[in-house]
C-alpha cells in the first residue's frame, strides 16, 4: 500500500429536509484497500456511498481524489466534463439491484462494451473480444453474449454488472449492498467471485453492507454507522472480534445470536 | 399508368378547388354566415381563440367557417395569421376579483363572500337530443337577479391565505415573464412558461393529463376550490400616458384548484393550488388545466416525479395540437427516397441470412 | 413583385433578425443545436417550417430558389414551398441545380457537386440524433454538452452484433467537425458523403422542435462508425432506366402489377441534364421521362 490515500472523505454531511442522513463523516481510502461501510437500514451508509460518487448533493464537507499524476483534486471542484470521464473509466458503481446498473434491453456484450466506447473504442472486433474475455472472467458462459439482460438470471445480471464496471479497470469501485437481492448460495459465489477480482485487479473499494459476514470476507478496514454517524473505524477483524462502541457490539452480538 | 407523387402545380390547384365545392356543401341550402357561428356556436369559437392563442371572436369563427369546423385546423389558421401580427404592447396582468361575473362556484365552501352563482352551464341539463332545437323556436328570456353581482369577488384562495393554509404563489411579481410565442421552449420550464404552454394546449390532451392524476397518476387530491367565467377588462399603460387605460374586455374562464399536500422531504404540510386559465368559457380546459398545473410542481414541492402529468418535458413537449397534428400528418409527405434506402436495406439482410441458413445446411450435404 | 399587405419572404425582419442570430451562432459552433424562437408558418409543422423559416431569413431579392422533394422539383411540396417564395419574395425560382443559389431540400443532397455560392437548406422534422436513444431533452443537451456519445456507438454495436452491419440507412448520424454528433436530417446514407468538406455552406432549420444548426463550408463530417466496420453508402445496383446514370441515387418505380420494376434517378435535375447531353438509359423515351421526349 502506497503512503498516500486514493480517496479522502472530509466531514461529508447530507441532509433531507430537516433529517442528517449523513453527520460529518471522514474516512481516507488507500490504495489497493478494501473498506465496508456497515450499520442497519436508515443508518445513513447508502447515503454516504452515494454522495461520495457525487449522486446526491453533500450539504457540507469534501470528497477529495488522488488523480494518476498524484494530484489530490476535490470532486465537486472539477470541472464537470472531467468529473464524468473519471466516473466512466476511473471509478466504477456496483448498484444492489442489477437493473440500475444495466441497460436492460441492450445485450450483454453492448453493456460491458459501453464503457470502452464512451472511453473512445472504435474497433468492434477488440470490443468484443474484450467484452467476451469479461464475461468469462464472471463466469458468464460468452456463448450468451448477445442476449439482453432481462434473460438472465438475479446473480448473472450482478456478475455482468460487475464485468461492465470493471472491464475499463477502474482505480476504484464502488459497491451498494452487491450481494443484497441474492439467494444465499448465489451470495457465496459472487462473494468469492469479487474478493478475486478485487485481489487480481488491485482494487480499492468501499462496500455497502448490512451483512457483518461480507465485511468478514472481503474487507480490510471497517467503519459502523448509526443515525447518520461514523461510530467505530478500525480493521475488520478488530472491530468484529472486539468492538468498542456500544451499537457496534450489538451489531455484532445480533449476528452472533442469529 | 401510375405516376408517383409528381402531381405537380395543377393537381395542388384542382385539390384548392374540389376543396371549396366541399366546403360549401349543397348549394341549395343557404350559406353558413361568420356571425352566426359566432353566436351560436360559442364554445367552438372558445377553443379556437385558446389554442389559436388569438383573442378575436370573428376571426376564430371565420377560421371555423374555413377549416369546415375542424377546430383543430381553425386553431392553425388562427395561429398562422397572429404570426404576422405587429406587437404593440404587453397589457397589464388582467384581475380576476374584478371580472363580471356571470357564473362563479366553488366547491369547497358551502356559501362564501360573493355567493354561488350558477349562471349558463350544461352541468344540470339531462343530456336528452332535444328536437325542437330542430326548429326556430323562440327563446323566453332567462329571468335576472333583482341585485347585482358583486363588483370584486375575492377568489377561493384568497381565503385560505389569509389563515395561511396555503402554499403562496413563489416568484418576484415585477419581473418580466418569459414568452413561449418569442423565445424557444427549454427545460427545466418555469411555471410562467409552463401555464402559457398548457393555456394554448390541446384542450383533449390537458383533460387526459388531468384525468390521469385523479387516477393515480401522480395523485394530487384536488377540490374545485372555485371556477369562475365572466369578462374582464385588459388594461395597457401607453408610453407616452404613463398610466393604464381600458382598450377592451375579454370573456374569461379561471379556475383554482385546492390541492391537499402531506407535505415532503423539504416542504411542510399545507394546502397546494393548481391553476387554470381559458380563453372564452372552457371549464373542462381551466380545470384540466389547473390539475396539470399542480402535477408539474411536484418537482419544486419535492415530490417524486412517477406520472406522466408530473413529468414537464413529456407534458409541455405534447400538449400543442398545431405541432402534434403537423408532425403526424407529415407522414404523409413523400419518403420514397428513405423507403427506397430501407428497401435495400432489408433485401440485403435477407440474403445475408439466407446464406447464413444455407451454409451448414450445403457443409451438412457433403 | 411580392405579396402585398406581407413583408418580403413573409417573415418580419425582427424575426429573421433573430433566425440570422441563431443561424450566426449555428455556423460559429458546427453540428451545435441552437434553440430558436420558431414561428407558426402557414405550413404545418412537420412539413418544412423550419427549412422556410431559414430560407426566408437568408434570401435576399437576387437570390435564384430551388426546392425539391425527395431529390424532386415537381414533388407537390416542393412546388407549394417554391411557389410560397415566388409569391411572398418575388424570387427567381430554378429547377436547375447549377443556377440555384439557395437550394431548400427535403431528404435528398443534389447530385451537382455544390460551390460556394450557393447555400443548401435542409428541412429537418428530428434535429436530435440521440433522440430515439434517450428521449429527454435535458438528457440529450447534456450528452452533447460533455461529447458523451458512448450511448449512439452502443446502438451501433447492437446493429453489427444482431445484423452483422450497421443497418441505419438514412438520418445516419455524422460527427462534425470531430466535436458534436448530428443529424442530417433523413437523406440516405448515400449522400452523407456529399456533406463532408463541401464548398457550399449547409443549414439545418427544424421549426416545431425549434432548431437551428450548420455545417460551416470546407467542415469534417464524417459518418459514424467502426474502425472494422466502416461506413458504406449504399444505393440500388442498378443503372437509370432514363439517363444510364449508375452513380446516382435511384428511385425504385413499380410499373406494373406483375412486379415490374424502373429504375430513375431521384435526381430529377440531374436525370434531365444527363438526358440532355445524350445520356440514355435502358428505358429511354419511357413515359416518366416527362413530356419532354
Amino acid at each position: 500500500m502506497s503512503d498516500a490515500p486514493l480517496l479522502s472523505v472530509r466531514e461529508l454531511t447530507v441532509r433531507f429536509g430537516r433529517t442528517l442522513a449523513v453527520d460529518r463523516a471522514s474516512f481516507e481510502l488507500w490504495p489497493g484497500e478494501v473498506l465496508a461501510i456497515v450499520g442497519e437500514s436508515g443508518s445513513g451508509k447508502t447515503s454516504l456511498l452515494r454522495a461520495v460518487h457525487g449522486d446526491l448533493p453533500a450539504d457540507g464537507g469534501c470528497v477529495q481524489y488522488r488523480l494518476d499524476d498524484g494530484a489530490l483534486v476535490a470532486l465537486d471542484e472539477l470541472p464537470e466534463p472531467m468529473r464524468r470521464q473519471l466516473a466512466r473509466t476511473q471509478w466504477g458503481f456496483v448498484h444492489q439491484n442489477p437493473r440500475d446498473g444495466l441497460r436492460m434491453a441492450i445485450s450483454a456484450g453492448g453493456n460491458v462494451g459501453e464503457r470502452l466506447m464512451a472511453a473512445g473504442a472504435r474497433h468492434w472486433g477488440r470490443i468484443r473480444a474484450e467484452a467476451t474475455e469479461w464475461l468469462r472472467r464472471v463466469e458468464i458462459d460468452p456463448a450468451r453474449i448477445d442476449d439482453p439482460p432481462r434473460t438472465y438470471s438475479g446473480g448473472m445480471q450482478q456478475r455482468l454488472q460487475i464485468a461492465r464496471v470493471l472491464v475499463t479497470r477502474p482505480r476504484l469501485v464502488l459497491m451498494d449492498e452487491p450481494t443484497g437481492g441474492l439467494d444465499v448460495s448465489v451470495q457465496a459465489r459472487l462473494l468469492d467471485l469479487i474478493r478475486r477480482l478485487v485481489s487480481d485487479l488491485g482494487l480499492s473499494a468501499v462496500i455497502v453492507t448490512h451483512d457483518l459476514a461480507v465485511a468478514r470476507l472481503l474487507a480490510d478496514r471497517m467503519l459502523v454507522m448509526q443515525g447518520g454517524r461514523i461510530v467505530e473505524a478500525g480493521l475488520t477483524d478488530q472491530v468484529l472480534d472486539d468492538p468498542q462502541h456500544p451499537y457496534s457490539q450489538l451489531l455484532v452480538s445480533s449476528v452472533l445470536q442469529a | 399508368m401510375y405516376v408517383a407523387v409528381k402531381g405537380g402545380e395543377r393537381a395542388i390547384a384542382a385539390s384548392h378547388a374540389v376543396l371549396a365545392e366541399v366546403r360549401r356543401g349543397d348549394p341549395s341550402v343557404p350559406v353558413l354566415g361568420v356571425d352566426q357561428i359566432e353566436q351560436q356556436l360559442g364554445h367552438a369559437v372558445d377553443r379556437v381563440m385558446a389554442e389559436g392563442a388569438l383573442y378575436d371572436r370573428t376571426l376564430a369563427a371565420l377560421a371555423i367557417k374555413q377549416a369546415q369546423g375542424d377546430l383543430q385546423e381553425a386553431a392553425f389558421l388562427l395561429r398562422a395569421y397572429r404570426t404576422t401580427l405587429p406587437r404593440f404592447c404587453a397589457s397589464l396582468p388582467i384581475d380576476t376579483v374584478r371580472m363580471t361575473i356571470a357564473r362563479r362556484i366553488s366547491a369547497t365552501y358551502k356559501d362564501l363572500p360573493g355567493g354561488q352563482i350558477l349562471g349558463p352551464t350544461y352541468d344540470y341539463t339531462h343530456r336528452l337530443l332535444d328536437p325542437t332545437l330542430l326548429d326556430d323556436a323562440p327563446v323566453p328570456p332567462a329571468p335576472r337577479a333583482a341585485e347585482p353581482v358583486d363588483p370584486a369577488v375575492p377568489r377561493v384562495a384568497a381565503l385560505l391565505d389569509q389563515e395561511g393554509l396555503i402554499r403562496p404563489e413563489r416568484g418576484d411579481r415585477d419581473a418580466e415573464p418569459p414568452d413561449l410565442t418569442r423565445d424557444p421552449l427549454t427545460f427545466p420550464a418555469a411555471r410562467p412558461l409552463r401555464l402559457q404552454n398548457l393555456a394554448r394546449g390541446d384542450e383533449g390532451f390537458v383533460l387526459a393529463m388531468g384525468y390521469s392524476t385523479q387516477r393515480g397518476y401522480g395523485g394530487s387530491h384536488p377540490f374545485a376550490g372555485e371556477v369562475r367565467y365572466g369578462t374582464v377588462a385588459v388594461e395597457i399603460v401607453p408610453e407616452e400616458l404613463g398610466f393604464a387605460i381600458e382598450i377592451g374586455d375579454i370573456a374569461v374562464t379561471e379556475c383554482q384548484m385546492v390541492n391537499q399536500f402531506a407535505g415532503s422531504r423539504t416542504e411542510k404540510p399545507q394546502f397546494t393550488r393548481g391553476y387554470g386559465l381559458a380563453f372564452g368559457h372552457s371549464e373542462r380546459k381551466a380545470m384540466g388545466m389547473a390539475l396539470v398545473d399542480r402535477a408539474l410542481m411536484s418537482r419544486e414541492l419535492g415530490q417524486d416525479v412517477t406520472a406522466p402529468a408530473q413529468d414537464e418535458e413529456f407534458v409541455l413537449s405534447h400538449s400543442d395540437n398545431v405541432e402534434a397534428s403537423g408532425f403526424v400528418q407529415h407522414l404523409k409527405l413523400p419518403h420514397y427516397v428513405d423507403f427506397q434506402s430501407e428497401l435495400e436495406l432489408i433485401r440485403r439482410l435477407r440474403a445475408e441470412v439466407e446464406e447464413r441458413v444455407a451454409e451448414p445446411n450445403r457443409e451438412a450435404a457433403e | 413583385m411580392s405579396l402585398p399587405g406581407y413583408n418580403f419572404a413573409y417573415l418580419d425582419e425582427q424575426t429573421k433578425r433573430m433566425i440570422r442570430r441563431a443561424l450566426l451562432k449555428a455556423v460559429a459552433i458546427p453540428g451545435y443545436q441552437v434553440p430558436f424562437a420558431s414561428r407558426e408558418m402557414p405550413l404545418a409543422y412537420g412539413w418544412g417550417t423550419g427549412g422556410m423559416q431559414v430560407t426566408a431569413a437568408v434570401i435576399g431579392p437576387h437570390d435564384v430558389l430551388k426546392v425539391i422533394d425527395q431529390g424532386a422539383d415537381d414533388t407537390t411540396n416542393a412546388v407549394s414551398i417554391r411557389r410560397f417564395f415566388a409569391l411572398t419574395a418575388g424570387v427567381r425560382t430554378t429547377e436547375r441545380t447549377a443556377e440555384a443559389t439557395i437550394i431548400q431540400t427535403r431528404h435528398r443532397i443534389p447530385e451537382t457537386p455544390l460551390t460556394a455560392a450557393q447555400i443548401l437548406v435542409y428541412q429537418v422534422p428530428q434535429p436530435e440524433p440521440l433522440r430515439k436513444l434517450e428521449p429527454r431533452e435535458t438528457e440529450t443537451r447534456r450528452m452533447h454538452a460533455l461529447a458523451d456519445y458512448g450511448l449512439m456507438h452502443v446502438k451501433l454495436y447492437e446493429d453489427i452484433a444482431r445484423h452483422g452491419r450497421i443497418t441505419l440507412s438514412y438520418d445516419y448520424p455524422v460527427l462534425v467537425n470531430g466535436r458534436h454528433v448530428m443529424a442530417p436530417s433523413p437523406i440516405p446514407s448515400f449522400d452523407n458523403p456529399k456533406m463532408h468538406r463541401s464548398p457550399a455552406l449547409q443549414l439545418f432549420g427544424a421549426g416545431r422542435e425549434k432548431r437551428i444548426y450548420a455545417v460551416p463550408p470546407y467542415t469534417s463530417v464524417e459518418s459514424l462508425a467502426f474502425e472494422d466496420h466502416p461506413f458504406h453508402p449504399w444505393k440500388a445496383n442498378e443503372a437509370c432506366g432514363l439517363c444510364g446514370a449508375t452513380d446516382s441515387y435511384l428511385d425504385e418505380v413499380v410499373v406494373d402489377d406483375r412486379g415490374g420494376r424502373l429504375f430513375v434517378c431521384s435526381d430529377t435535375d440531374h436525370c434531365t441534364t444527363r438526358r440532355a447531353a445524350g445520356h440514355r438509359g435502358a428505358a429511354a423515351g419511357h413515359a416518366l421521362a416527362g413530356a419532354g421526349e
